[in-house]
């Protein structure tokens, strides 16, 4: 499978994805937001730095909302995460989000993480399981992990091959399988090592998550007995409707029922603590955004510079976070964040 | 084409109040409840339904629960046996009735 933009298909481009949500005409968000009393959606003190690694990827599946896969280049340069390292330096920021694509594609992803070490922040790597059996050179990344002591985060659709794969593509849910009892075997996931492993689920399909300790207490039950795999925490995370998930939504004529299905479940609760608050995410150019979707869609921070180069943290604080209508995604329900639920 | 069920009407449910509103407040708050994590869970409590939804026939149900269940985790192949059961009872209801149909027989003939 190719990515939409190696495809050339016309939903590679952001306005293209937006169109096709404004098209539906609905209640726009920013005006749902209004009517609930919230004029905008206000930052709180910058708490993560969520940087993305760059779009390539060992995988392509069918609903991300990155578009990446094995055919994107785009990768963040060295330079740049110098420059990621010199505002974390001097910043009272204590969490960096390592994300992808495949982040540790990136052939200077070690570095980075060693740096981060050093300057003792916390890190989190969003690990896609496969990685790890994709190439001899990354065999060794549960230990990589854990001697840097990283959180590791990662996708499992499902306890089943069958949803799993249907998801991420063919043969995935065996070898993240066979990932997860490596991590296990360094002690991640193992209560009491401090090594922590938290899986997500995304739907695969026209469908919203359900309650986040429900299934995270099925995936608990099947995982351990079926493959002797344990977890610390799952996090329950909404597709977003951009992308290659928009693609999928319009192709399966989900799309008019998926986005009426997340309106009706609006909630103001979750607005309140969506990721865009404590978050600023960063592009594999340096670029600047509210969160990793508002990034896909190019759609930068609302201040006047917007590149890690010119980081300037108090601008950023007073900033008006921007939203369309694929903010929808993170106030369905209890609410939908990297760290899962939020309401 | 027009036809008597119509998947669009199913967000109406909730405005079934304008010609009743009390019962149907009533009505809803006892839903609400029901459906809630109790001596059942939420979710065996969605499973349950879907196979209710078959056996009533009832399609804005049979939508509803097949979303709910599949957003609580629960695979094709358990939805499916959970019809599986309907069809069980729906048929062995029909079936044990034969007891009947053979004890009259055999009162009637030699």
């Amino acid at each position: 499978m190719k990515s939409l933009f190696a495809s050339h298909n016309p939903l590679a481009a952001p306005d293209v994805q937006l169109d096709a949500l404004h098209k539906l005409e609905l209640t726009p968000f920013s005006e749902r937001l209004k009517n609930t009393g919230l004029e905008e959606i206000k930052p709180l003190p910058i708490s993560i730095l969520q940087v993305n690694l760059g779009k390539m990827c060992n995988q392509t599946c069918k609903h991300c909302h990155v578009d990446a896969g094995p055919d994107r280049k785009e990768i963040m340069s060295r330079e740049t995460m110098e420059q990621c390292l010199s505002i974390l330096r001097n910043s009272s920021i204590q969490t960096v989000d390592l994300t992808g694509g495949a982040p540790e594609m990136n052939p200077h992803f070690r570095w980075f993480v060693e740096e981060l070490t050093a300057l003792k922040k916390h890190i989190i790597v969003r690990c896609n399981l496969t990685i790890i059996l994709a190439n001899k050179k990354y065999h060794d990344l549960p230990e990589f992990f854990k001697a840097h002591h990283v959180e590791v985060v990662s996708s499992l659709p499902h306890f089943t091959a069958l949803r799993t794969d249907r998801q991420r593509g063919e043969g995935v849910f065996s070898k993240s399988i066979e990932a997860l009892q490596k991590l296990n075997a360094v002690g991640y996931g193992i209560d009491g090592s401090g090594l922590i492993l938290n899986l997500v689920y995304n739907p695969t399909g026209a469908i919203l998550p359900s309650d986040q300790k429900g299934l995270e207490a099925e995936f608990k039950l099947r995982l351990k007995t079926e493959f002797n795999i344990d977890f610390n925490a799952l996090f329950s995370i909404t597709n977003m409707p951009i992308s290659r998930y928009l693609e999928y939504l319009i192709e399966s004529g989900n799309l008019e029922s998926y986005m009426e299905k997340l309106v009706e479940a609006f909630n103001p609760m979750a607005v309140q603590n969506v990721m865009c608050r404590n978050t600023i995410s960063v592009g594999w150019d340096g670029n600047l955004y509210d969160c990793d979707f508002n990034q896909m869609l190019e759609l930068p921070v609302n201040t006047e510079k917007r590149n890690i180069r010119d980081f300037d943290e108090r601008a950023l604080g007073f900033r008006s976070i921007r939203v369309d209508d694929h903010c929808y995604g993170c106030t369905a329900g209890a609410g939908s964040s990297c760290g899962g639920e939020i309401a | 084409m027009e036809t008597y069920y119509d998947p669009k009407d199913l967000k109406n449910f909730g405005k079934i109040g304008e010609f009743g509103q009390e019962l149907a407040d009533n009505f809803f708050d006892y839903y609400g409840n029901v459906f809630k994590d109790s001596a059942l869970s939420a979710r065996e409590k969605s499973l349950i339904a879907l196979a209710v939804a078959h056996a009533v026939q009832c399609p804005y149900c049979i939508d509803a629960y097949t979303s709910d269940t599949l957003e609580k985790g629960y695979t094709e192949e358990q939805l499916m046996e959970a019809v599986h059961v309907t069809t069980a009872i729906r048929g062995g209801a029909s079936l044990v009735h034969s007891v009947q149909m053979m004890k009259q027989a055999k009162k009637l003939m030699m």
